[in-house]
């Protein structure tokens, strides 16, 4: 961003903190945008001629008679088809070492949709894995995180989902990423020859944290333009939103703010939801789904990030080792997608939530008889056929490397069950058994 | 000449502007900036600063940018048209604005200023009358709109002249009034008033005691609400408190539905809009739409805008009241507004009550929760506003300060319960913890005991100490072993089982058992509690189950029947054969 011309430089600051600075300026606009010495900053307080900027990269070595330049605009991001495929920084930069793309300017952080234009969202999203098509189906236009603990593979999960979701666009925001990740997500991308459907907004953890703040906003503002002028259907993947929540709570700290629940901002709430809540589907066909990741501190989902996440998204996806078969499956349990009453049994076949509802009983059965086991108590015959349905279900439909569609989870679900019990136990609607119970 | 200002500084949506005269404490103005007015609100005034919480983003907004100011406090209109209404928190009609974003700045009115309204006088010339006296009536989907005196009239006014019936548009002239003074003042079909005060244009608030139907048996049985009365939902999420809501809003037996979405997700609005054109009210046959009115402010849009959300709702319900009305008001979530006051707080730097809360945020609810209620208007009828709020406790802990204030402004407490939900026991209101204290109230016993019989309260009694001794039996057999305990307590538990899977849990997706009128309620209550004080005969505790699991399957199959149709009464057979393999016999 070089400094144009006619443009006035002010060198006398007044006050430095960690993460802001102060000088008198005149004739500023709220929320725009400065350079410090080069260093990129926000106005986040006027009080009269006393100008306080955020400066993203932080405060460290920054001199009093600093050159201080307003650029007259709020962040924004150059919009345009030349995105597709590129990486950028969360100032929207490039990084890949190609040429800045050209397009329209639009300033990030736009208004909200209003509520009556919306649709309510109704296609399915098949991204092959059981854990969610099953049992948790994702819609277009909905809002999900994953829910996991730093050691989990959360990652390359969404990674996969991505990549077999049917989208026309996926849009990474990464936030505090590491330099591997960030480079394992970069090469699956590559490997898959997807790359011209992905746009990559990263932050790793080499960048300053208060960087990433802008990091969901540039990549909804650019999921915005696909999903409304192309009507496409964008997904966003923002990963780890538990990062961008701790950036919250260092601005609001260094502002002298007083914290709310541990630690966090008492406008985390509002901050996560105009987030979310620019997933939507268009009249127009349109749309944008996200995906994000939360990571929680030993598996704590009362902690303010997570709560307040649950409360905004629409559900939220687990992820567990299974011992018994050694995979990783999608926790049948606490895993919850709340849109999926829009397409199960409706999109897919007729006897998905009956199958659905089934197998998780039963699985929850052998979760029962394994208590028992622990306990000493000895096994009915019932609780024996329940933990071998369990290891079979685990590892051939809930596992996340089975990648099948829904009519064959249907179908395999059945086998499984036909396999382990009679018709009687399964509880299911007497037209789907005749149906679709397996004859031999 | 009106106050006018100049913007001296900016944090976030909080402006300090200093003004050129008086300005009142929740004045409304308005800051240009960009060829657009940002609506804003003074919270606070020192000097000649006044504070103002704009109630869009302040992006790009200018020290020595213009305010002006209106002389009044946020105020709405009222008149014939709101209801099946799309509103925003400030009451612009969502329906009306241009575009898929809304774009600040924008104000659309809620009322459609060409339509014309059959309107039939009420008062005649040389009637005395004073606020909120009924002049004249037009109908509004089906139900009679009264078109009354304003509000903020005061004193009484003689009636001057008033049209004959016929056709009019909301601003033409219906009436002129004469006041004591003599000085004349024209009416017309709407009306404005500030919706941070409460309407009090009535004779007298008495407790109330009659029961609001909602179908919901664990509600209407076990802790009912009533007409005028006030109760909250609290409950971690996914456990069920928008449905439970959406429930409510759909059964219950009112005139007026009003549903504040506050600071929820956009998607359940929308559900909403999809949803309620179509479904039909139970009670009259017509589309739910027709009787509901929407005030949608989701979590994305401004923060401001969400403190007068509730507001906007509850001003709307007591203009409805004043018509002889039965309103049901519905908040979802009253969390987001306390936390849309810790916002301001925050920024104004108050001191900090618990969790950063402002300290009279107790007091806040509990004023709000206050407007609510049953009431006798001036001219002798009856109007009532029936409100029930969600709280989204953070952490799920109902010890935080939201939930707490709630908790003694509200007479109902309907506990949503994570552990209930995880058993897919809805819904999954804790049959324990929850109470309406509205069932001790000796106006309600009189009034149930006609409505339905005088044993009832006597049964839903002796119902809740079943629970509360099934709990403390099941806690035991936990303990000590299914053989540990005498036969008894297993007898115990499974009955208090019956209750739970039959009473208390209902389905609210199943086409019938979803809604359950009070005949049936009390049929059904009637059948279980006799099945309770059966006395039934076992050997050992394991028969015991299986015997109950059927039962209970049999009656379960009676809620999903159409009420005394033959499969009702096949599944009720069934029962009674059931009952009789192991009846005592003295």
């Amino acid at each position: 961003m070089a400094t144009k011309a006619f443009q006035k430089i002010y060198t006398k600051i007044t006050q430095i903190t960690k993460a802001t600075c102060t000088l008198k300026a005149t004739n500023v606009g709220y929320d725009e945008l400065a350079t410090v010495d080069g260093k990129l900053a926000q106005v986040v307080k006027i009080m009269g001629q006393d100008i306080t900027l955020q400066v993203f990269g932080g405060t460290e070595g920054l001199r009093t008679n600093a050159e201080v330049v307003f650029l007259g605009k709020a962040p924004s991001l150059k919009v345009g088809d030349q995105l597709a495929g590129r990486f950028f920084n969360a100032f929207g930069d490039p990084i890949d070492g190609g040429p800045v793309p050209e397009g329209k300017e639009v300033e990030i952080g736009g208004p909200s949709v209003n509520p009556v234009r919306r649709m309510q969202p109704s296609e399915l999203i098949a991204t092959g894995i059981a854990g969610i098509d099953l049992n948790n189906t994702l819609v277009s236009g909905q809002k999900i995180p994953f829910f996991a603990d730093p050691d989990q593979p959360y990652n390359q999960v969404m990674a996969t989902v991505a990549l077999r979701a049917e989208a026309d666009k996926i849009i990474l925001g990464g936030m505090g990423l590491t330099n591997d990740d960030y480079l394992y997500f970069k090469n699956v991308f590559s490997n898959a020859g997807v790359l011209d459907r992905i746009i990559s907004f990263v932050n790793t953890t080499e960048n300053p944290p208060v960087e990433r703040l802008l990091i969901p906003d540039m990549a909804l503002t650019a999921a915005e333009y696909f999903a409304v002028e192309k009507n496409e259907k964008v997904l966003v993947l923002l990963t780890d939103m538990t990062l961008y929540a701790d950036a919250l709570s260092i601005v609001s700290n260094r502002m002298d703010q007083i914290p709310s629940k541990d630690s966090m901002p008492g406008s985390l709430y509002s901050d996560l939801a105009k987030i979310y809540e620019k997933a939507v589907q268009f009249e127009a066909g349109g749309s944008i789904t996200i995906i994000a990741v939360t990571t929680l501190s030993g598996g704590d989902i009362t902690h303010a990030i997570p709560d307040n996440t649950g409360y905004i998204t629409e559900g939220q996806l687990f992820l567990r080792r299974d011992s018994d078969v050694g995979k990783v499956i999608v926790d049948p349990f606490r895993s919850l997608s709340r849109l999926k009453q829009l397409v199960v049994g409706k999109k897919t076949r007729e006897d998905h939530p009956q199958v659905m509802n089934a197998a998780v009983r039963l699985f929850s059965d052998a979760a029962n008889a394994k208590t028992k086991l622990e306990n000493g108590f000895d096994l009915s015959d019932y609780d024996e056929r329940a933990l071998k349905f369990a290891k079979e279900y685990s590892s051939q439909i809930l596992a996340v490397d089975v990648n099948i569609n829904t009519v064959e989870m249907l179908d395999k679900t059945w086998q499984i069950m036909a396999r382990n019990f009679k018709v009687e136990e399964l509880n299911i609607k007497q037209q789907f058994v005749d149906k679709y119970f397996p004859k031999n | 000449m009106s106050t006018k200002g100049t913007v001296k500084g900016i944090i976030s949506n909080l402006v300090i502007v200093t003004v050129d005269g008086p300005v009142l404490q929740n004045e409304i103005c308005y800051i240009l900036t960009g060829g657009t007015s940002l609506m804003a609100e003074v919270i606070k005034v020192i000097g000649n600063d006044a504070y103002v919480q704009v109630f869009e983003s302040t992006r790009g907004l200018k020290v020595g940018s213009e305010a002006e100011f209106t002389g009044h406090m946020l105020e709405v209109q009222l008149g014939p048209g709101l209801l099946s209404r799309n509103l925003d928190g400030l009451e612009n009609d969502l329906d009306k604005m241009e575009g898929v974003f809304l774009r600040r700045g924008q104000y659309t009115s809620p009322l459609d200023e060409t339509k014309k309204w059959s309107f039939q006088p009420i008062a005649k010339v040389g009637d005395t009358v004073e606020a909120a006296a009924w002049l004249g009536e037009v109908d509004e989907n089906h139900q009679p709109h009264k078109i009354m005196v304003p509000f903020v009239f005061k004193g009484s006014y003689k009636v001057k002249n008033i049209v004959p019936a016929g056709d009019y548009t909301v601003n033409d002239t219906i009436a002129v009034l004469t006041a004591e003074d003599g000085h004349e003042e024209i009416v017309t079909m709407v009306q404005r008033w500030p919706v941070k005060k409460a309407v009090t244009a009535y004779r007298e608030k008495p407790r109330p005691f009659r029961l609001l139907e909602t179908g919901v048996r664990i509600i209407d049985i076990a802790n009912p609400i009533v007409e005028g009365g006030t109760g909250f939902i609290p409950g971690p999420f996914g456990t069920g408190k928008t449905v439970l809501q959406h429930a409510i809003s759909k059964q219950a037996e009112a005139d007026i539905v009003i549903m504040a979405a506050c600071g929820e997700r956009a998607n359940e609005v929308v559900e909403i809009f999809t949803e309620f054109p179509e479904l039909v009210d139970p009670h009259t046959g017509r589309k739910l739409m027709e009787r509901t009115i929407i005030v949608a402010n989701t979590s994305n849009m401004p923060v401001a805008a969400r403190e007068a959300s509730v507001y906007t709702a509850m001003t709307i319900a007591e203009y409805y009241r004043s018509m002889g009305l039965k309103v049901l008001l519905m908040a979802d979530s009253t969390s987001r507004w306390a936390q849309a006051l810790r916002e301001m707080s925050n920024r104004l730097e108050e001191l900090p009550g618990q969790d950063a809360f402002p300290m009279d945020l107790s007091a806040i609810i509990s004023a709000f929760y206050g407007r609510a209620g049953y009431v006798y208007l001036n001219n002798g009828t009856t109007g009532s506003i029936t409100f029930i709020g969600t709280v989204s406790p953070a952490g799920g802990n109902l010890k935080e300060p939201v939930t707490e204030g709630t908790k003694k402004a509200a007479r109902c407490f309907y506990a949503l319960e994570q552990a209930r939900a995880d058993r897919k026991r809805y819904p999954a209101v804790n049959p324990i913890d929850s109470y309406s204290k509205y069932i001790e109230y000796p106006e309600f016993e009189q009034y149930i005991s006609k409505l339905i019989a005088p044993d009832w309260i006597p049964m839903v009694n002796e119902m809740k100490t079943l629970m509360q001794r099934g709990k403390e039996v099941q806690e035991q057999i936990n303990i000590l072993g299914d053989d540990g305990v005498p036969l008894d307590y297993h007898l115990t538990f499974w009955k208090s089982e019956i209750v739970d899977f039959v009473i208390l849990q209902q389905d609210a997706f199943d086409k019938i058992d979803a809604v359950c009128p009070i005949e049936r309620q009390e049929y059904m209550m009637r059948k279980v509690m006799g099945l309770v004080r059966t006395d039934f005969h076992f050997d050992s505790f394991p028969e015991v189950m299986d015997y109950f699991k059927r039962m209970i399957n049999a009656l379960r199959q009676m809620n999903y029947s159409e009420f005394q149709s033959g499969d009702f009464k096949k599944y009720e057979n069934e029962v009674d054969a059931i009952v009789a393999e192991r009846k005592t016999v003295k």
